[in-house]
């Protein structure tokens, strides 16, 4: 069993209310904190931790913090990212439902250690039940007095707010998240500034997400030290997984960084291997805007090491042979997926969630749903996968946000490591039209990966 | 969808509307425009006509075009009148990866519309959306602001039928009083 930090206690009946979670040690951050600690102390044991943003992007996190402008006379705030909305990705709804009180004591501590006075938690619209719970969770802590005026009798005083997004991926954006909380539409800023200088009403402003606000609570329990042993080089810690796709057991998995994939993939305590007794054949290992790999780049690298779950192990190999941990959206497919109709619903999902801003991703989303929507659907043409590729390219890099680059990044690798599948749906529409899955054919049985 | 209703907040909401907009710094009550338009289109049969819109204008001392265009870029508000009870069916790769398909097309037998319709009794309107955060427990949908999940083709039975007894207007919001 890997250690757990986060999920230590899910198991543990009522765990959602401050009483049970107070009695396993809740909120022994914050006592700790902000009766023995400067913020700066604090910041500093964040950053020793090597704790990486748990969002997606894996920027260290004490970094971060360090760029808030503290010598502003502005208010400073910190904003929690709860807009999961990368397809694949559901840890942080399962951490704020099941647990919601290690969220708003990481929410306490972090903004004790950034001077903030005001605080929001920012989640995405559809999740209103668990909006609801932790608004519950906010209100007990509020009357037990680790929130409100002067917590725990010291002179920092703290109020935290949720705010509901209303659908839209794009808010998860950070900077498209604060237009969002200011009410306006969701379209990412031009940056610099960065919201460390002038982020929610141009004041200084951190944005986190779930994950990582909750990962402050044991690295100030523990020290950063103590931390960073935990996980291999730079991947410290631990990380939560969202495994989900043809597997046995879908759901969150609390894991060391350094776990290797094939362990995750096969071990009973995690995934259970792949359902209905089949063979692997690709996976997306970090929500859906990740390269995909087909099984044998994702349990060996093309060097032929082992891979491993952390950052650079999984990044092998760049864009060519490797992927990223991302959000850890762990989406796995077994030997009758079709490559190109899941890559479909992928880039009708960027298509709709394109905030409109920039025309390469506005209109070169819309193209590539469309010409994949043709290849599908028996209607492709031999040029159109390069079409594809070219359209890809012309997105990447070329907008404000990175929302352009995960509706690059899957388009891309997909016909990197599968081309030979849409090729097949080209040459032989009539036995592809409208395939919920895909008859094995030799190719494809090549790519399916010889363990398991 | 036929009722008509004044357009005013109970006291009860309005109470609610104000705590809201205490939670931003001065000067800066648009932050409260997203949760009110959740709770306006709860109160107002399930969708923000344009009379709707210049209400919430008028409250948060904005104008009417800054209230259009939000409501018109989160696809959680509906601009045109939907059923009783809005069927989202998440259809994004790994709920697809679990069958979703089939799942969006048992619904279409079921209620006999298509994905976009609504039902000729105005109970039902059935949509197919992107990935709402539940691929562990896909295929799944969202009706209000519950969660159906693992679904089946008797889950889907179970559910049209326990729905259409129900009868109630599904809301994102059971009460005001989430936020």
């Amino acid at each position: 069993m890997g250690k757990k930090l986060l999920l230590e206690h899910i198991n543990v009946p009522g765990i959602e209310t401050f009483e049970v979670y107070r009695k396993q040690g809740g909120y022994a951050s914050v006592e700790k904190a902000l009766k023995t600690m400067t913020p700066d102390a604090v910041t500093e044991e964040v950053k020793k931790s090597g704790l990486r943003g748990r969002g997606g992007a894996g920027f260290p996190a004490g970094m971060k913090w360090s760029f808030l402008d503290r010598k502003s006379e502005k208010p400073r705030y910190l904003v929690c990212n709860a807009d999961e909305s990368e397809p694949g990705t559901f840890k942080d709804r399962y951490l704020m439902e099941k647990i919601p009180h290690i969220l708003v004591e990481g929410m306490i501590t972090s903004s004790f250690a950034l001077g903030a006075r005001t605080s929001y938690i920012y989640v995405r619209g559809e999740y209103m039940y668990v909006i609801r719970i932790l608004e519950k969770a906010i209100a007990e802590a509020y009357a037990n007095g680790f929130l409100g005026k002067n917590i725990l009798g010291t002179d920092y005083s703290l109020d935290l707010y949720v705010q509901p997004g209303a659908g839209a991926y794009i808010c998860g954006e950070e900077t498209a998240l604060l237009e969002s909380l200011e009410g306006k539409r969701g379209n990412p800023r031009l940056k610099p500034p960065f919201p460390a200088i002038a982020g929610l009403y141009a004041s200084p402003t951190v944005v986190n997400n779930v994950e990582t606000i909750a990962a402050v609570v044991p690295i100030v329990n523990m020290g950063g030290d103590e931390y960073a042993k935990i996980g291999i080089g730079k991947s410290t810690g631990t990380k939560l997984i969202s495994a989900s796709g043809h597997i046995n057991k879908p759901g969150v998995y609390e894991i060391e960084l350094g776990l290797p994939v094939e362990e995750f993939i096969y071990s009973d305590e995690y995934c259970g291997g792949i359902w209905k007794g089949r063979k692997l054949k690709a996976c997306v290992p970090g929500g859906s805007s990740v390269p995909i790999l087909p099984g044998e780049l994702l349990l060996k690298t093309a060097k032929g090491e082992q891979r491993l779950m952390t950052y650079e192990s999984l990044s092998d190999g760049g864009f060519v042979s490797g992927s990223m941990l991302g959000s850890g959206g762990f989406i796995v497919y077994d030997e009758t997926a079709c490559i190109v109709r899941n890559l479909w619903t992928f880039a009708r999902f960027y298509h709709h969630e394109s905030c409109g801003q920039c025309s390469p991703c506005r209109e070169g989303t819309g193209w590539m749903e469309k010409v994949l929507h043709r290849i599908e659907h028996g209607h492709g043409q031999a040029s159109d996968i390069d079409l594809l590729v070219d359209v890809a390219k012309k997105i990447e890099g070329n907008t404000i946000c990175p929302l352009g680059d995960a509706a690059a990044w899957p388009v891309a690798s997909a016909i990197r490591h599968f081309r030979e599948e849409f090729e097949f749906h080209v040459k032989h529409p009539e036995k592809v039209v409208n395939p919920k899955h895909f008859e094995i054919t030799p190719f494809v049985s090549e790519r399916v990966a010889v363990i398991g | 969808m036929s009722e008509t209703k004044t357009i005013q907040f109970s006291e009860e909401t309005m109470a609610t509307v104000q705590r809201l907009i205490k939670r931003y710094p001065e000067g800066r009550q648009k932050s409260a425009l997203l949760p009110l338009l959740h709770i306006a289109q709860a109160e107002f049969d399930g969708w923000l006509s344009p009379a709707v819109m210049d209400y919430v204008a008028v409250i948060l001392s904005i104008k009417p075009i800054e209230v259009y265009e939000v409501a018109s870029f989160y696809t959680m508000y509906n601009l045109n009148p939907v059923g009783k009870c809005l069927i989202e069916v998440c259809q994004t790769g790994p709920c697809w990866s679990r069958g979703s398909d089939d799942i969006v097309e048992h619904f279409e037998k079921k209620l006999g519309i298509k994905v976009g319709e609504t039902t000729s009794d105005g109970q039902f309107t059935l949509k197919t959306v992107e990935c709402l955060g539940s691929c562990g427990t896909a295929p799944m949908l969202q009706c209000g602001g519950d969660f159906y999940e693992n679904l089946t083709n008797d889950k889907v039975d179970t559910l049209i039928e326990k729905l259409r007894a129900n009868g109630q207007r599904s809301t994102y919001m059971k009460d005001n009083r989430v936020m």
